[in-house]
């Protein structure tokens, strides 16, 4: 007697079985990467050269709770209105969005320094740009890792 | 949470030419559009995108805030005193209401 040839395999379904909540999660999953990180930093400077220096990022190395991460940055400058520093971004590559803050200084800022708090999603690079009165570009990052993520439910 | 309500700590006392630091917090809930109800329906959006802070009528910092800023923002920041006057801190919501703090400053 011919055998009766199954429409799928027990394995195919298997593996439709195991791949197909994946693909419903994946639109909601969109993480941000390294390569976003580096898009958003095109779309502010285009291809400006980016030097390394001048940027104190302190961030914990651990972060127990990914929900509320404080972050420091400072970067060196003497603040006049000749040479101050313009704005500070910040990025994360491994949360759902690359953007974290923006700020943006005047030489009545007295000093380039900034605190807050910030999620993290998961494990990840905090990436610094500063951009500087002479339109010089500035970079450095730091990692940290996460225990709980601080990204949805 | 309903009401945001910012909470500000500025010396009330700095000699010409200081730079003091200032630190502010705000009650905000800071909903990043990312999380879904147990229904499975994401929860829109709502966070305070920008905060600008002015003395005596001159903007010295803005900043925009992305979803990845924590609930309950705290942030400090500094600022070079020249002169007596008043600061005025606002932040701005994604449903376009406005938090205001003004504080004063004098010289010691």
């Amino acid at each position: 007697m011919a055998q009766i040839k199954p429409v799928a395999s027990r394995r195919q379904i298997l593996t439709g079985l195991a791949t197909a909540p994946l693909l419903l999660v994946i639109p909601n999953l969109a993480q941000a990467t390294a390569a976003a990180v580096e898009a958003e930093i095109k779309k502010l400077y285009g291809d400006k050269a980016i030097g390394s220096g001048k940027i104190k990022l302190d961030v914990p190395q651990i972060a127990e709770n990914g929900l509320v991460v404080p972050v420091t940055v400072e970067v060196e400058s003497p603040m006049t209105d000749a040479d101050y520093v313009k704005a500070i971004h910040v990025f994360a590559d491994g949360n759902p969005l690359p953007g974290v803050v923006t700020y943006r200084f005047t030489p009545a800022s007295g000093k380039a320094a900034v605190s807050f708090r910030m999620r993290l999603a998961a494990t990840q690079n905090i990436v610094c740009v500063a951009e500087m009165s002479n339109g010089s570009l500035h970079t450095t990052k730091s990692e940290v890792k996460v225990t709980i993520g601080g990204c949805g439910g | 949470m309903s009401n945001p309500t910012p909470r500000v700590r500025v010396p009330a006392k700095a000699k010409a030419g200081e730079v003091i630091e200032i630190k502010t917090l705000i009650s905000h809930e800071m909903e990043s559009g990312q999380r879904k109800d147990s229904s499975g329906k994401v929860i829109p959006r709502k966070i305070i995108k920008s905060f600008t802070a002015s003395f005596n009528g001159k903007p010295f910092l803005e900043s925009d805030w992305h979803p990845a800023i924590s609930a309950n923002p705290y942030q400090s920041f500094y600022f070079k005193v020249s002169e007596a006057g008043e600061f005025k801190f606002v932040w701005k919501d994604d449903d376009g209401s406005e938090y205001v703090s003004t504080n004063k400053i004098q010289l010691a």
